[in-house]
């Protein structure tokens, strides 16, 4: 469980830095109010939308921390056996990642106005997340046909298990894409475009983010690299 | 009034970011609607509803425990997925439903000073989800092999073999279907309450002058947004050990004489990730509940909360606590003695903070103005009730004494009166607190009262026997106890007397629901703001309020919730929208 503890130490620190600008010690019953007490808004200058869409991805990277714990708890026990990954997965992050690039790149266009620009980008974050999914399902099926059944092992298990969570998220987000991408050829108004591609794009940097590291401990990186650590404490 | 200074410089407190949504048909008004109110009663409603069938679910079991042998439709099966059903809807579609989903909708906007929830839309879909895990829930009842009889636990490997009701039908697959859709559903509802608390406060009310209700329900959501993804993984891993043959949790096992295809599993993998969301929940339960108890003690003893700025820390202390002391749930399972004594030594500091907080409430009755009305007098019980069982958790949590204790009524006595009775009891003194606001009329005071005494007392009589019958040992979990050494003559005479006792305590619910139906129409017209208190929800223009809560302009706050009898002032109360600075009222901490 020490990946979920680590990933709820950074909220913690995150939640810890934010009470900390919110006055905790003020003492409220000696403020009272005359006009000059009323505190302004101190809620923040970021848009709600941004905010509840941080705090959705808290929850989800929680979602990944915990299945990242599984994972390394049940690795632990005797009949783990890591399964070969295909090389298709190489391709796929690429793709994954040129979706992200796109996505930034309707970002900046969108602050500057440039329609046409935004619509590209839209477009090639769309097509390119789902070659990826397209790209996920090839892998699992070399997989399959390698024999490398879902129940046959617990690394096939988690894998399996891993990849599709996470290709239910980006499915997620291109059902949001594809609500931008209509706002963006039917000329939603400039503000709120804006605000949504930029959710787009964080929403999107965020699974790429999510990927690395899943492919990471898929890949038997992520345990080497906490053998290491472990070797240095110790 | 003394000294009131004008506030024309403050500029109205309009939102510019909140898109209001205004319903233009009956269905989209009350079925398919989006003000967070209409929301907050159907969550309540709907879980009041599967609350009646967890309650018809005790009895019945209480039937076996009291007098075994005597029904015999009561079978071992039968009784296994009776307490399964009890347990598991009670603490999840019943107590986490109705604080955070219905308490939370109704209270967070107009506590806060908004029109709405700050993603309406979400949050309908919150609810309609949440709807639909009640139905999957409830539709396990009439599956093949009906519900699943695993424990509220579910632990593997036992939940899904063919031995426990349900494991190999459709039971232990609705069931974990059903939470992971509740848990969809509430992360949606949970995001609504968590950035409205954030983004959608009024001029003025800073997060220090945000009534305790509201801070007890804010950490709550925020501990069950990040508990409940544990809960979801082991549901979802669960679901494939069962239906696609993986080994996430079995074991290699011989199941009648056949070996099962499972492989190498790990059952306390489950327990690891079903106690990371299980003590929390506790938590996410007794929070709102602390909250609502500090305002309730303080509208009620007309008296400003003693030491406002600890109770908020010590709201976010436990938040934070609640989730390194999860194993404390699982000293029985064979962990190494050091790890024990780690989760030992946390579940003994949460006490402080919890402590700090019952001083607090008895400080602030202290030499108050007490009103016994009907939500005070739930108060105070909670305060006792969860005192009583709290004191019993400091007992299991030390390792050397759970052991012996853990699977023993014991354990059955104390998290009822610490997790079942206590929240219970201020959810029923928050119903006579709000009811007049959310119907405009006040509910019955003879029948609260009777409603009140006998579930208070009736209560005490279940659950206090309970604590020596299993000093006793007698055993939790046992279907039939009858030829048993330790039972002796008078432990049966206790468990009769017990399951008695809680058929009263169920009519005098059955009541309280009178008493809700009745006084809708029939109760004594309230007014606006009937127990005189401060915070915003009082002060709307409308009652109940309409949609958009506060009319045409938002209140402006100019100072805490908590100004009760302050000197100098005309009233004995200051509502927290009344500009002006009065003497300074005695400093609490």
């Amino acid at each position: 469980m020490s990946v979920i503890l680590v990933f709820l130490l950074v909220i913690a620190g995150f939640v810890g830095w934010w009470l900390s600008h919110q006055r905790l010690t003020a003492k409220p019953w000696l403020e009272q109010g005359m006009a000059g007490d009323v505190v302004g808004f101190d809620r923040s200058a970021l848009p709600t939308a941004k905010i509840g869409l941080g705090v959705f991805l808290a929850v989800v990277g929680c979602l990944f921390s915990l299945f990242t714990s599984a994972y390394f708890m049940r690795m632990g026990l005797s009949d783990w056996r890591p399964l070969p990954l295909p090389r298709l997965l190489w391709l796929n992050t690429g793709v994954l990642v040129l979706s992200s690039v796109a996505l930034q790149c309707a970002v900046v266009a969108v602050r500057k106005g440039q329609i046409y620009d935004v619509r590209l980008g839209l477009t090639t974050a769309g097509l390119t997340a789902l070659a990826f999914l397209v790209g996920q399902l090839m892998a699992w099926r070399q997989l399959t046909g390698d024999g490398y059944l879902l129940a046959s092992n617990p690394a096939n298990s988690f894998f399996y298990l891993i990849t599709a969570m996470h290709g239910l998220h980006i499915l997620g987000g291109l059902f949001g894409l594809g609500r931008t991408s209509i706002g963006a050829w039917n000329g939603a108004r400039p503000e709120r475009l804006r605000l949504s591609v930029e959710l787009c794009a964080m929403y999107w940097h965020f699974l790429l983010f999510v990927w690395l590291g899943i492919f990471a401990l898929l890949a038997g990186w992520a345990a080497t690299f906490i053998d290491i650590c472990r070797q240095l404490l110790t | 009034m003394v000294d009131v200074t004008p506030a024309d410089a403050v500029p109205p407190a309009e939102v510019g970011e909140v898109e209001l949504y205004h319903p233009h048909s009956w269905w989209t008004k009350y079925v398919f609607s989006q003000d967070a109110k209409v929301i907050a009663v159907q969550y309540s409603a709907t879980a009041t509803a599967i609350g009646l069938v967890a309650l018809v679910l005790s009895w019945l079991m209480r039937l076996q425990l009291g007098f075994p042998g005597t029904f015999d439709f009561i079978t071992p099966e039968a009784y296994y997925q009776f307490i399964t059903m009890h347990g598991m809807i009670m603490v999840i579609y019943l107590l986490t439903a109705l604080f955070l989903g219905g308490f939370g909708n109704y209270l967070i906007p107009l506590m806060v000073g908004a029109r709405d929830m700050v993603f309406p839309y979400v949050n309908m879909l919150s609810y309609w989800i949440y709807l639909l895990a009640v139905l999957v829930l409830v539709s396990s009842f009439f599956a093949p092999g009906g519900p699943t009889g695993a424990g509220w636990t579910l632990y593997p490997p036992q939940a899904i073999m063919s031995g426990t009701p349900g494991g190999q039908d459709w039971g232990i697959i609705l069931m974990l279907s059903s939470l992971i859709l509740f848990i969809i559903g509430f992360t949606m509802g949970g995001l609504n309450y968590v950035v409205t608390v954030l983004q959608g406060r009024t001029r003025g009310m800073t997060l220090m002058r945000l009534p305790l209700t509201v801070w007890g329900i804010f950490t709550a959501t925020v501990m069950a947004l990040l508990a409940f993804p544990a809960l979801f993984v082991a549901c979802v891993m669960m679901l494939l050990d069962r239906v696609l043959g993986t080994s996430f949790f079995m074991p290699a096992i011989v199941e009648m004489g056949e070996q099962l295809q499972h492989n190498g599993g790990s059952p306390i993998l489950f327990q690891h990730l079903f106690w990371f969301f299980g003590h929390p929940e506790v938590y996410i339960v007794a929070l709102p509940a602390f909250g609502i108890v500090s305002d309730l003690i303080s509208t009620h003893a007309r008296k400003n909360i003693f030491g406002y700025r600890m109770m908020v820390w010590a709201i976010i202390a436990i938040g934070a606590l609640s989730f390194v002391v999860w194993a404390h749930h699982m000293y029985v399972s064979g962990m190494n003695p050091y790890f024990g004594f780690f989760f030992a030594t946390t579940t003994l500091i949460i006490a402080v903070p919890t402590a700090i907080k019952v001083y607090n409430w008895v400080l602030t009755l202290w030499r108050g103005d007490i009103h016994l009305t009907i939500p005070m007098l739930f108060a105070l019980a909670f305060i006792v009730t969860f005192v009583n069982g709290g004191l019993t958790g400091l007992f299991l949590g030390n390792v050397v004494v759970d052991v012996p204790l853990s699977d023993t009524m014991f354990v059955v006595a104390h998290f009822h009166m610490v997790m079942g009775v206590a929240p219970i009891l201020v959810i029923f003194g928050a119903i006579y607190h709000w009811y007049p606001k959310v119907t405009g009329r006040m509910l019955d005071e003879t029948l609260g009262r009777f409603h009140f005494w006998v579930t208070f007392v009736g209560a005490y009589l279940i659950f206090f026997p309970m604590h020596y019958l299993g000093l006793m040992g007698v055993p939790r979990r046992y279907a039939e106890l009858t030829d048993m050494n330790i039972m002796t003559e008078s432990a049966h005479h206790l468990n009769s007397f017990i399951s008695i006792m809680a058929f009263i305590v169920g009519f005098a619910q059955m009541v309280f629901l009178f008493n809700l139906i009745w006084s809708i129409r029939h109760g004594r017209e309230a007014g606006g703001n009937p127990w005189r208190a401060t915070t915003l929800e009082w002060q709307t223009p409308q009652t109940p309020p309409t949609h958009g809560n506060f009319g045409k302009e938002l209140p402006i706050v100019y100072r805490w919730a908590y100004d009760y009898s302050v000197p100098g002032a005309k009233e004995d109360f200051i509502p927290q929208n009344v500009p002006g600075a009065f003497a300074p009222s005695r400093e609490p901490a």
